[in-house]
């Protein structure tokens, strides 16, 4: 046991911001778990247990919800990820979220039938009304100096209120008896693309695979490209990166529409499934923005760590659910998220702490 | 005129919590801390005293019971905080990583602590505090009706909360300390000022009225706490970079800002604006819209405090 910890610990190779992360998680469940005892004593281990297990216990189906979840977090996550390796803090995913979701279902219910790529031009246009939405934060910054966050915290709320108001006025996407959108038509659906005979009776589509390809774009761009290095050298240092000739102003500008493209495709994503999500016409910024931020934070904004904890939110979130069985309430899962984020803020103090147990192991320098 | 009245009074509520968060947002961020948990705090601080005052309105009742809910957003607020605090200052985490996970916290908690102490998530209050005129000073011909009719006494404390941090920031040796703190903490560790210190003291601050800005906000506006501030935290913060870390410029902030919000709320009330017929999800976008065309305008030569956000280190330079 002690050499096995050895070797992961004071293994120069484990990467000292997986420790950290791992260590949050760690940390954010336990709490969990104290506060369950704390509320239920009786039902604190069947309940912690159903986070733990309870996707895996119904199986296939289980799983494919936990993909099914998984994707619209995992895009968020990498546009807020994305964002943040370029030296922006892309708090707007909400709004780009739900613009983006708001054009790819009016394509998807006003233009005619475009047969069997009406999905495809659907999501086209979410892709593009995300990075619309984005550019506008990118400009504020970029050419006036506008604090991104503040910016783009008011483009969610005015891209709520837009949606609202664009959706309800608009008879043909409108449904009135429940005060959201309509369905959109089956060709403008995502196409299953076979997951739906893996994972039967869950929610799964092809949104999926689609994120998944999306995170590997993303992980070309930004490590395997000249491009990417530009980005992500403005958003380390902005002026050097001016001084070497990079033109930072529009890489920023960029970077935020590329960020508000992934979580406008996000927003495609969740309303052109089958699975019968419907634009609400109320005033709630959309919680996938938001979890976007804890996706991004909890993988440190590296594509590969994105989709990773993209799929660990999810899967305790599913998990989550039958927590009511056990008579608690399911905020407990915002709870530890909440609790996780806190912790891995903690990441940079604990790195400096294992490097110094490793040297001092060591005897030398690492 | 009665319109004017009307404007002035609902002004009052919406711009009083955007005042005090965003005063306490300056302690803060002016010590060198970036607070986005503002948000959180107000949340806590809104779901303590508007628990305290469901569980004690059986027992009193009026201004006496609000005073006391003010205390206690203002120390629940300042409890929470220390959670920021720590984070920043002692771990050196990253300010806006801490600031995002409270703000995750806070609603989650709320709803939960809710539940589980009566079942339902919002808790109810009886409004036994609002004023119809303050004796003397609701008489006087036009400043008495603005100001002293139809109003709560967290509007005169709201006042009272800028007059004094206004005194605190530039009258004071620990306003001038928490100042050099923000600028450049090197200078003043080398003079003997503990940084560490003042900074707590900025978050704590910041975590006291960000708490009692939460009570604020739901009392005059509700009768009932759902677990959400609606995004006043955040519009808080942008009443601070409007109003450049400075106070009287941060009033002048958020009487704009609440000024958008009354109009955009109550415009069924004014007869001109009701006659246009625009849906009330563009006036709901209005207070937004222009507070980004402002910031567009106003943020060419923003300079926040110099050192904020960066964690001290003795070590550095």
């Amino acid at each position: 046991m002690k050499s096995l910890i050895t070797k992961v610990f004071h293994n120069d190779k484990t990467h000292v911001g997986l420790l950290s992360s791992l260590f949050a998680i760690f940390i954010g469940l336990l709490f969990g778990f104290i506060v369950l005892l704390f509320s239920n004593p009786s039902q604190a281990l069947g309940g912690f247990g159903s986070i733990l297990l309870g996707a895996v216990t119904r199986g296939s189906r289980g799983i494919g919800n936990v993909l099914y979840f998984a994707t619209p977090i995992m895009l968020t996550g990498l546009s807020v990820g994305f964002a943040f390796k370029t030296g922006l803090f892309n708090i707007g995913a909400s709004g780009q979220f739900i613009f983006g979701a708001y054009a790819a279902v009016y394509v998807g219910l006003v233009f005619p039938n475009l047969g069997s790529i009406h999905w495809l031009v659907a999501l086209l246009a979410a892709f593009l009304a995300g990075a619309f939405w984005a550019i506008i934060p990118g400009l504020l910054k970029a050419y006036a100096n506008v604090n991104e966050v503040i910016s783009s915290i008011m483009m969610n709320y005015i891209g709520m209120y837009l949606v609202n108001f664009l959706v309800a006025t608009n008879p043909r996407i409108f449904d009135p008896n429940k005060n959201q959108s309509f369905t959109v038509p089956k060709n403008a659906q995502i196409p299953n693309m076979g997951l739906d005979k893996l994972f039967p009776r869950s929610s799964i589509n092809g949104g999926f695979i689609i994120a998944i390809i999306f995170v590997i774009v993303i992980y070309i761009i930004l490590n395997k490209t000249t491009f990417g290095f530009e980005l992500r050298a403005v958003g380390l240092n902005r002026d050097a990166s001016k001084y070497a000739g990079i033109n930072e102003k529009r890489n920023i500008v960029l970077s935020m529409a590329i960020a508000g493209a992934l979580a406008g495709v996000s927003g495609g994503i969740v309303y052109l499934a089958a699975s019968g999500r419907h634009i609400e016409v109320v005033d709630v910024l959309a919680a996938e923005g938001f979890a976007g931020i804890s996706v991004a934070l909890l993988g440190l904004s590296n594509p590969i760590g994105i989709l990773f904890s993209a799929l660990f939110i999810a899967y305790i979130t599913v998990g989550g659910f039958y927590l009511q069985l056990y008579d608690f309430v399911p905020e407990i899962i915002d709870i530890i998220i909440a609790v996780i984020i806190y912790f891995s803020a903690f990441s940079l103090i604990i790195q400096t702490i294992l490097k110094k147990f490793r040297r001092k192991v060591k005897g030398g320098t690492t | 005129m009665d319109a004017v009245y009307f404007i002035v009074q609902q002004t009052m509520y919406f711009a009083i919590p955007l005042l005090i968060v965003a005063l306490g947002g300056m302690f803060s961020e002016r010590s060198g801390v970036v607070n986005i948990a503002l948000e959180g705090i107000m949340t806590i601080g809104a779901f303590s005293s508007i628990f305290f005052i469901n569980q004690l309105q059986g027992v009193m009742r009026g201004q006496s019971l609000l005073l006391l809910a003010i205390l206690v957003a203002g120390l629940s607020g300042i409890i929470f905080s220390l959670l920021h605090a720590y984070a920043s200052i002692n771990m050196k985490a990253d300010q806006v990583i801490s600031g995002t996970a409270l703000n995750m916290f806070a609603p989650a908690f709320a709803i939960f602590t809710a539940r589980m102490f009566q079942g339902v998530q919002q808790i109810t209050f009886i409004n036994t505090f609002y004023i119809k005129k303050v004796p003397f000073l609701g008489d006087i011909p036009v400043i008495g009706r603005l100001f002293f009719q139809n109003a709560y006494i967290t509007t005169y404390i709201g006042f009272l909360i800028l007059v004094i941090s206004a005194m605190v920031l530039y009258k004071t040796r620990f306003g001038l300390r928490l100042r050099s703190c923000g600028e450049h903490p090197q200078a003043a560790d080398s003079v003997g000022i503990n940084v560490y210190r003042i900074r707590y003291a900025g978050v704590m601050i910041s975590g006291m009225l960000g708490g009692i800005g939460g009570l604020v906000f739901v009392v005059p506006t509700s009768t009932n706490f759902n677990a959400t501030v609606a995004g006043y935290g955040f519009l808080a913060l942008a009443v601070l970079i409007f109003g450049q870390w400075k106070p009287v410029r941060i009033l002048y902030a958020a009487f704009f800002f609440g000024l958008m919000k009354t109009i955009s709320a109550s415009y069924s009330g004014i007869p001109f604006l009701s006659g246009l017929g625009i849906s009330s999800s563009i006036y709901k976008m209005i207070p937004y819209i222009a507070t980004l065309i402002v910031l567009a305008f106003t943020s060419r030569k923003s300079q926040a405090p110099r050192a904020a956000g960066i964690p001290y280190d003795k070590g550095m330079r």
